[in-house]
């Protein structure tokens, strides 16, 4: 596997300018002749969609979801990181960049996230012209809030709906381009394979959700943005149907799969109350201002909080990191957590919750004011427990969140396969082993409107050999290696659900690949992964048809990819022999749990190519290197 | 807790549909709506049907793909909220539910609980937008907003286009949904050059989409889970006459 | 284009509705005071309609014009019933009102029910055909049509004071939602007045009902020495 970032020479600062400049340039005449196709509509895919289709490309968008408006990106509360320096803070493209890079703990490439951060002035002002409604002063210019890992206001926000602003933003361009024919957009609709000729990315095979009509669609490029891969673990803040299944099968058909052990695990979600628990739902990180999180120090103490004196209460995080306390970064915090739990001193159902505590802020604040800060958390809070936090404590635990792994991609976002890009989440490219909040919107934006755009006219102007047509046998052959994939799913007829399945998997990645990793836990976890795929392969039941909307079918498509994938993840982390970001091994830690990082021997990405059913992938390696910032241990005591 | 499911089946978008009572026993009170769905789903394929097929992606209220009718209710007996959001506390043990899907010529049913509301996206295609093409964009700064303004524009903003308020309107009106998005870009700076052609364009495919008209009777506004409020079409009607007065034939 | 948009359009024709709702409410209002001379006497009542039809350009443009309105509404109405229809042709099982009153729900019925009344009406006190006696005819001592005696041997007949009662009440419920309705669809509502129009609305289809019924009822109980 060739493995070039196409990282451009010269001064970081310098690097987006002057490459800019070399790439080149389809004439715009042509520009419509150029079929491209764009899977996913979230910010990644719908803002590339857009842009692509304004430029003058032919483009086809698809995405599994009724409409392209219900990506997951609607789901993001917090907001978007943008180094417009506003507040006179002393933010610039530099801290920015700076931050991103440490809060990832050393593990991105610096010449994408220079660029990412150059780029985010302009997305927030592209944004705010399409007509999002960001916050305001009442002098009528932008308003920031801050958010964890950076010491200066620069993010931007839409209430607690900042993902879903954005989103309608991506989409309302997005419709404008379709209702101007330049975009065949295709809702309901689902990639199943990717079609390779002469090794280039040439089309994609899809089913149709409602009809399952199987068809291959052809392009002079392909574009990915399909998201992260977080539902692998089954409970996570993720939407049900967000799924691998797009780039797990450019995976098997060849390209690298970068850090895949890397997830981020956000630590103040509403804890599991039961096995019929479908979703975990986060609440922002903001509570951690003046909420105390505690556990009984008592092990199985099962007495109502308010019962439990002040003497019988830690405050972990307190004691543990007296300088940030409450605010410790999300991975610190989490593990924690967890570490409360493990020791049996967990609370509510399960024993797999923590107390997050506003009694102090209520007695000091006074209810109304608290009311005003969290006020609509609270009452999130309220619907989905019934309890009021008012009253008694929040419980708390983490969830899975994020995931920095993904598709391997070069500086100009393309895969080792040539014509594959990749964008938004479902690519490795800016947040190294732990994304900072605030900048997955922001890297979603920045890929498809500010980078693709010029990136893929440099491919598509290199590579002029005429567009196959759906008949080439290169189609049809993927074309029929996906039916009798989904014929072989629906003969199986076994005694398990789909979610049977998807529940046994994501606990053994959430115990053995989750918070905390060792070696033992991995290996063992391979195994269990591997047995349980046997197993799905002759116990599956997939009711229905495949020639309608059958929703258990698409499920059981989307977790066999995850029982393949769940295998990965294991292997990778139990090949990072070092504990860094979001991956802590047992074995790197120092005395007080603290992430020991190996920068001599894994300040690289590493990737992995696909070998074959049950074959054992290779794992390959980018180095990376660093020639502006040094490498430093990240502390929060 | 207990509940009988009286659900609408339905093979496909031409097969007629009828109801069909499944038990569902031992519920937890804070489990949601739809993980009674889930767990109904699971004994159903373990007994070799079909399961019921229901719209649903992110499960905290904010996409808009979840979309049952509850005794009645689109989106449930609870105010501002979404399907996805309701918890089976809100019910009595023991009660039936009568689950249907969302109602309405213009969202044609594709399988049981499952609609089709692209109408909505055709509307949007028609101007539910302010064209500015990535790169074109000032400083975001050089237009300050007030407050206020800013406020209301992402009151309306915040609609998540589910459909709700077609589906409890009796005359299955898409009034609400498109005066949210005529209010959210005509409130602001950025919408004044597209305000006019904006409505005109988006009220004639609402018309096309064979959508009916509004008798105010607000039943949409009670349904919302995003707290749209019917003012906004009162909005949309002045919107519409002012941009019809200001119409000229347009020059080819 | 604003012709075409007003006609074609599902937002134009409620523009429609609610001018003609609003001129015809205006009818309505200044025939109640007219309709209250009779309070005042015979002498009062009979003048008042020579005055009324004094000059037949006017009374005919205005009954023309009336006649217009109605066919307007009516018009705009049946359209967009028929549209509505088909556009929402199912029911809910289980349906429920979902906040909305039952006025709001039933325009189209107390409409057609106040179309039946205004043409048995006019069929009754114009044109005088139904129930048609000779009372109907008579003319008073200075020879003008004796409107005075026709209103009140009219109005001794429990039926017809029964079926004027129902029927104003009828059309007093159709304002009582058609009045505000007509405010959010002229695009005159907003988050301070929309309440006052509600009770805007509701008090002054009161009032017209009893305005209205006060004159059957009065003669049939002979509360006034008529
Ligand atoms: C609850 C939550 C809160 C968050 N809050 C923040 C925040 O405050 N700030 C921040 O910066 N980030 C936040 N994030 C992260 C951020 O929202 C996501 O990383 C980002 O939006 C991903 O965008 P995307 O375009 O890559 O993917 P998505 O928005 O997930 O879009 C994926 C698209 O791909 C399509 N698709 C997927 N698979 C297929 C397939 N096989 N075939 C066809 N189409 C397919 C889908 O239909 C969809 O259109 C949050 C995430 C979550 C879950
Ligand atoms: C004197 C007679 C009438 C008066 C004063 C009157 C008045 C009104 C008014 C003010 C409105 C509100 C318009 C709007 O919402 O914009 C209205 C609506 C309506 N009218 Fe009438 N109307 C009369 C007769 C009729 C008749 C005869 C019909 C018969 C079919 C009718 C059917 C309707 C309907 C269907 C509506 C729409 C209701 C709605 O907006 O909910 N009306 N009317
Ligand atoms: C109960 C109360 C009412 C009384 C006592 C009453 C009385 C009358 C009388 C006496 C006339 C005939 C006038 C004449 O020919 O000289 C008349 C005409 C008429 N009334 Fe009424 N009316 C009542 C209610 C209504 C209502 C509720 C409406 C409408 C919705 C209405 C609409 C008309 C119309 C359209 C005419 C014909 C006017 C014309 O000749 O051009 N009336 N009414
Ligand atoms: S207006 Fe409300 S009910 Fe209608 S689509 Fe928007 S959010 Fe849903
Ligand atoms: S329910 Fe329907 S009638 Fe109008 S006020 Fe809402 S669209
Ligand atoms: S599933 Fe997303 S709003 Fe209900």
């Amino acid at each position: 596997m060739k493995l070039d970032p196409k990282i451009p020479s010269g001064p970081l600062e310098k690097k987006w300018d002057s490459h800019r400049m070399n790439l080149k340039l389809v004439n715009p005449a042509n520009k419509r002749k150029y079929e491209v196709i764009v899977v996913g509509s979230g910010l990644g895919g719908g803002s590339a969609a857009a842009t692509l289709a304004e430029l003058g490309y032919s483009v086809k968008c698809f995405c599994f979801q009724d409409s392209p408006r219900r990506a997951h990106s609607i789901a993001a509360q917090g907001g978007i990181n943008a180094a417009k320096n506003y507040q006179n803070d002393g933010d610039s493209v530099q801290r920015l960049f700076y931050d991103t890079v440490k809060g990832g703990d050393f593990r991105a490439r610096e010449a994408n996230v220079y660029r990412l951060a150059q780029v985010s002035v302009n997305i927030i002002d592209q944004c705010a012209a399409q007509g999002v409604p960001f916050g305001r002063e009442y002098g009528g210019l932008l308003s920031n809030r801050s958010f964890g890992g950076a010491q200066v206001s620069r993010t931007f926000y839409s209430r607690g709906a900042t993902g879903q602003q954005l989103l309608v933003g991506a989409y309302s361009a997005l419709s404008r381009q379709i209702g101007l024919g330049k975009v065949q957009m295709f809702p309901r609709t689902e990639m199943l394979d990717l079609v390779l000729v002469n090794g280039h990315a040439k089309g994609i095979i899809t089913r149709n959700l409602v009809t399952g009509q199987i068809e291959t669609h052809m392009a002079d490029a392909v574009i990915l943005a399909t998201g992260g891969y977080g539902n692998v673990f089954y409970l996570s803040t993720y939407a049900r149907g967000s799924n691998a299944t797009a780039i797990w099968r450019a995976h098997k058909k060849g390209a690298g799969f970068a850090n895949p052990c890397f997830t981020q695990i956000h630590p103040t979600c509403i804890p599991v109350s039961g096995d019929y628990q479908s979703k975990l739902t986060l609440m922002s990180e903001s509570l951690r201002n003046d909420g105390r999180c505690w556990a009984p120090k008592k092990q199985g103490d099962t007495r109502p909080p308010h019962q439990i004196p002040e003497n019988e209460r830690d405050y972990y995080l307190e004691r543990m990191y007296p300088s940030f306390g409450n605010l410790a970064p999300r991975d610190i915090s989490s593990r924690a957590a967890k570490r409360v739990c493990d020791e049996g001193r967990g609370v509510g159902p399960g024993g797999l919750g923590v107390y997050l505590d506003f009694s102090e802020a209520i007695s000091r604040l006074g209810e109304p004011t608290v009311r005003q800060r969290y006020g609509n958390l609270f009452d999130m809070y309220h619907e989905i427990t019934g309890e009021s936090a008012y009253q008694q404590p929040m419980r708390i635990y983490p969830a899975i969140h994020y995931t920095m792994g993904g598709l391997w991609v070069d500086y100009n976002l393309m895969s080792n396969i040539p014509g594959l890009f990749v964008l938004g989440e479902a690519n490795f490219s800016d947040h190294g082993a732990n994304r900072l909040g605030a900048s997955a919107l922001m890297q979603g934006l920045a890929d498809g409107y500010f980078v693709i755009p010029y990136t893929i006219g440099d491919y598509l102007a290199n590579n002029k050999e005429k567009r196959p047509s759906v008949d080439c046998p290169e189609a049809k052959a993927a074309e029929s290696e996906v039916r009798d994939g989904i014929k072989h799913l629906l003969s199986i007829k076994g005694k398990k659900t789909v979610n049977d399945f998807h529940k046994q998997l994501g606990k053994i990645l959430w115990d053995h690949c989750g918070m905390a990793r060792n070696r033992e836990g991995l290996t063992q976890a391979i195994g269990q992964v591997q047995t349980l795929r046997e197993e799905f392969w002759k116990n599956v039941n997939v009711p229905g048809e495949s020639s309608n909307l059958n929703q258990s079918l698409e499920k059981a498509g989307r977790v066999a990819d995850f029982l393949e994938l769940g295998e990965l993840l294991c292997r990778d982390a139990l090949e990072r022999e070092e504990s860094c970001g979001c991956h802590l091994r047992e074995e790197y830690q120092t005395e007080e749990g603290e992430c020991q990082r190996n920068d001599e021997k894994f300040a690289h990405a590493a990737v992995w190519e696909y070998k074959g059913k049950n074959q054992t992938p290779v794992r390959h390696k980018e180095e990376l290197t660093y020639e502006q910032v040094h490498l430093t241990t990240r502390s929060y005591k | 807790m207990n509940f009988k499911l009286k659900v609408w089946r339905q093979a496909d978008q031409n097969s007629s549909g009828s109801f069909e009572t499944y038990e569902a026993k031992d519920i937890n009170p804070n489990q949601s709506f739809m993980e009674v769905l889930d767990v109904v789903n699971d004994d159903l394929t373990k007994e070799g049907k079909e399961p019921i097929a229901f719209d649903h992606d992110c499960r905290e209220g904010i996409c808009g793909t979840c979309s049952c009718v509850i005794n009645g209710e689109p989106h449930g007996p609870e105010n501002k909220v979404t399907t996805c959001q309701v918890y089976m506390r809100s019910f009595k043990d023991g009660e039936t539910l009568t689950v249907e899907p969302f109602r309405a010529e213009p969202f044609p049913i594709l399988k049981d609980l499952v609609t089709d509301r692209t109408a909505f996206d055709k509307i949007i295609q028609a101007g539910g937008f302010i064209s500015v093409n990535a790169g074109q964009a000032p400083d975001a700064n050089a237009l300050p907003i007030g407050k206020e303004v800013a406020e209301l524009a992402f009151d309306a903003a915040h609609c998540i286009g589910c459909g709700a308020c077609v589906a409890a309107c009796k005359n299955s009106s898409a009034m609400l949904f498109v005066s949210a998005k005529v209010t959210h870009l005509g409130l602001l700076p950025q919408g004044q050059p597209e305000r006019n052609r904006r409505v005109l364009k988006m009220v004639d495919v609402m018309d096309a989409q064979g959508f009916g008209g509004c008798t105010n009777t607000g039943a949409c506004e009670v349904v919302c889970p995003k707290g749209i409020p019917v003012e906004f079409i009162s909005r949309l009607n002045r919107d519409y006459l002012a941009a019809s007065l200001a119409e000229r034939p347009e020059s080819e | 284009m604003i012709l075409k948009r007003l006609f074609h359009s599902t937002i134009g024709k409620k523009i429609i509705m609610a001018v003609t709702g609003l001129l015809l409410f205006g009818f309505v209002i200044i025939h109640m005071l007219g309709n209250w001379q009779v309070f005042s006497g015979s002498e009062a009542l009979n003048e008042y309609a020579v005055l009324l039809k004094s000059k037949a350009a006017i009374l005919w443009g205005f009954r023309f014009g009336l006649l217009g309105l109605v066919i307007l509404h009516i018009w705009a109405a049946i359209t967009l019933t028929l549209a509505n229809r088909a556009a929402a042709p199912e029911k809910y099982a289980d349906a429920k009102s979902l906040g909305t009153t039952w006025a709001s729900r039933t325009m189209t019925f107390s409409g057609v029910v106040v179309l039946g009344f205004i043409i048995f009406h006019i069929l009754h006190f114009t044109v005088r055909t139904i129930p048609g006696s000779p009372e109907y005819f008579q003319h008073d001592e200075k020879g003008r049509h004796d409107v005075y005696a026709m209103v009140v041997h009219a109005y001794r007949n429990p039926l017809i004071v029964t079926v004027y009662v129902v029927c104003v009440g009828l059309l007093c419920f159709h304002l009582s939602h058609g009045l505000q309705s007509m405010f959010r669809s002229l695009g005159l509502s907003d988050r301070r007045y929309l309440p006052l129009q509600i009770w805007f609305a509701r008090a002054f289809a009161a009032f017209i009902f009893l305005g209205m019924s006060a004159v059957p009822i009065s003669i049939f109980f002979n509360l006034k020495n008529f």
